[in-house]
């Protein structure tokens, strides 16, 4: 999904995960997507480089829906949707 | 008319902050213009960290518990009848026998508590030390453990996040000091693509674990057990053959938040520097109960709470609420039975751990004997 569009999206529930280095960024949406239900767009806010690869990797391994970052000055918006019950 | 403020939860930020705030309003209380109310759902508290230990044997029972009566000062009421709904919008504590608390300032410090019912299979197949029982049984296990396949597996969220690699560093060592370790295939699995979620305490574990022989599997979530087959299989598509399966489970906040409707899973929405539930001007969180993304840790709870008992006296005193939170944790590590190391963080600052030393593994036993100063407000 191109960056004009996630512009555009309602997430469900935002995680503002900057400034918090533990338990840190991915395990915070792991535990989110966990809870959520099908359907559910999380947006994540990571201040860590890292997460913009590491999502879209973990969600590829659990076969939940990756719709896109956007970067923004410092940090990334980082937009998943679950697509079926895990 | 006096004021009141109400606790729910006597646990670290609760009894810390009932102690702190009645010392800090002496005068308010003597003259009857304040009361404090903590309300607790049992007679004793707990020290938690004291687990670990007991998990070898090194504490006992007795050693982790005080009557919450002792810790508290005497001005302070105290309800032992657990609080069975929080009405946020009448300003009600509603207590299990009935009574109805109205408060002024409410602070709801109720913890979280490991929920292995959240993984199919766990709890027959699985064993944990962060309960009592759990944690003797375990110990029990462990005794008799001849060798064999070892799997830790950690759920999400958890407290204490560097629990998980103290006990892999302690049983290292007491397997080594059984004379046995060389029959262990120990395997840490983690949910995330490292060691842990401090990149410096993750770093710190991919340099000491193969110097141990500890195998891992990262990006590792549980999804189920079979308690018949012995086996463990993550969201990702893994399953892990286990002889002693040993976990985190996944926590959740207490039951009285989930069914008050104020947070899914028992946490609540939370302002990172305030520390007031979203929405309210009268709610404060401390502790394990907020859905804050940093460390459910004692420490946490404990630097939230002197945030929160200066922000109560001045908003009670003045209206005015200054006070912020600066996201402060600090954490030992044990990295065997006889050296420890140390992390310090905050919203601005990452950690960076020390090395181990026997100094600083001293100093943790010596907090261990010593915890009770920190509810009582002293330390
Ligand atoms: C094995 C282990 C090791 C740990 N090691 C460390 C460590 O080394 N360092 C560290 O900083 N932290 C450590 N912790 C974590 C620490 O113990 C917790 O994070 C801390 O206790 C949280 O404090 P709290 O006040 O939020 O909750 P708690 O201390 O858990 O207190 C909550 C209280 O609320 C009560 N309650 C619940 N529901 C109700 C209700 N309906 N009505 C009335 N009362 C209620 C509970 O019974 C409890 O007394 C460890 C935890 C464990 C399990």
């Amino acid at each position: 999904m191109a960056d004009v569009n996630l512009k555009d999206v309602k997430p469900t529930i935002t995680v503002d995960a900057r400034g918090t280095y533990c338990p840190g960024p991915l395990m915070e949406l792991i535990k989110e997507m966990r809870q959520q239900p099908v359907g559910s767009i999380i947006e994540l806010i990571s201040g860590d480089a890292g997460s913009a690869k590491d999502v879209p990797e973990w969600l590829n391994k659990v076969h939940q829906e990756f719709m896109g970052v956007i970067e923004e000055t410092g940090y990334w918006r980082i937009f998943s949707k679950k697509i079926k019950e895990m | 008319m006096s004021k009141r403020v109400v606790i729910v939860g006597g646990g670290v930020g609760g009894t810390i902050i009932a102690n702190l705030l009645a010392k800090k309003m002496r005068q308010e209380l003597k003259k009857g213009e304040l009361v404090i109310d903590v309300v607790s759902d049992k007679p004793e508290h707990f020290y938690q960290p004291g687990l670990l230990y007991m998990l070898f044997g090194l504490k006992h029972h007795d050693e982790l518990v005080r009557d919450e009566r002792n810790l508290l000062d005497p001005m302070v009421e105290l309800h032992l009848h657990p609080a069975v709904k929080i009405d946020k919008d009448k300003n009600e504590v509603h207590l299990k026998n009935g009574v109805v608390i109205k408060y002024d300032i409410v602070v709801l410090a109720t913890g979280s508590r490991p929920a292995p019912e959240m993984i199919p299979g766990l709890r027959e197949g699985g064993h944990w030390f962060y309960e009592v029982d759990a944690c003797l049984k375990l110990r029990h296990e462990l005794m008799t453990f001849k060798g064999g396949k070892i799997v830790l597996a950690i759920g999400l969220p958890h407290k204490c996040p560097v629990a998980p690699l103290e006990v892999t560093y302690m049983l290292d060592d007491w397997f080594k000091q059984r004379g046995i370790r060389d029959k262990v295939e120990y395997t840490y699995t983690y949910p995330i693509g490292r060691l842990h979620g401090l990149e410096p305490v993750a770093h710190f574990a991919a340099k000491t674990f193969p110097k141990h022989g500890i195998l891992t599997e990262t990006l590792f979530n549980m999804k189920e057990v079979d308690a018949n087959k012995r086996t463990i299989t993550s969201l990702e598509g893994v399953t892990l053959k286990y002889d002693l399966l040993l976990t985190i489970p996944p926590h959740k906040g207490a039951q009285v938040i989930e069914d008050s409707g104020l947070g899914q899973n028992g946490f609540i929405p939370t302002d990172k520097f305030t520390l007031k539930m979203e929405g309210t001007t009268n709610v404060y969180v401390v502790g394990d109960t907020t859905n804050l993304p940093i460390s459910k840790a004692g420490s946490t709870a404990h630097f939230e709470s002197d945030i929160i008992v200066e922000n109560i006296a001045s908003e009670l005193r003045e209206g005015l609420t200054p006070f912020r939170y600066d996201g402060k944790v600090f954490c030992f590590i044990e990295t065997s039975l006889s050296k420890a190391t140390y992390i310090m963080f905050d919203y601005n600052t990452p950690p960076n751990p020390v090395a181990p030393s026997a100094l600083i593994h001293w100093f943790k036993l010596t907090y261990n004997k010593v915890y009770w100063l920190t509810p009582m407000g002293v330390l």
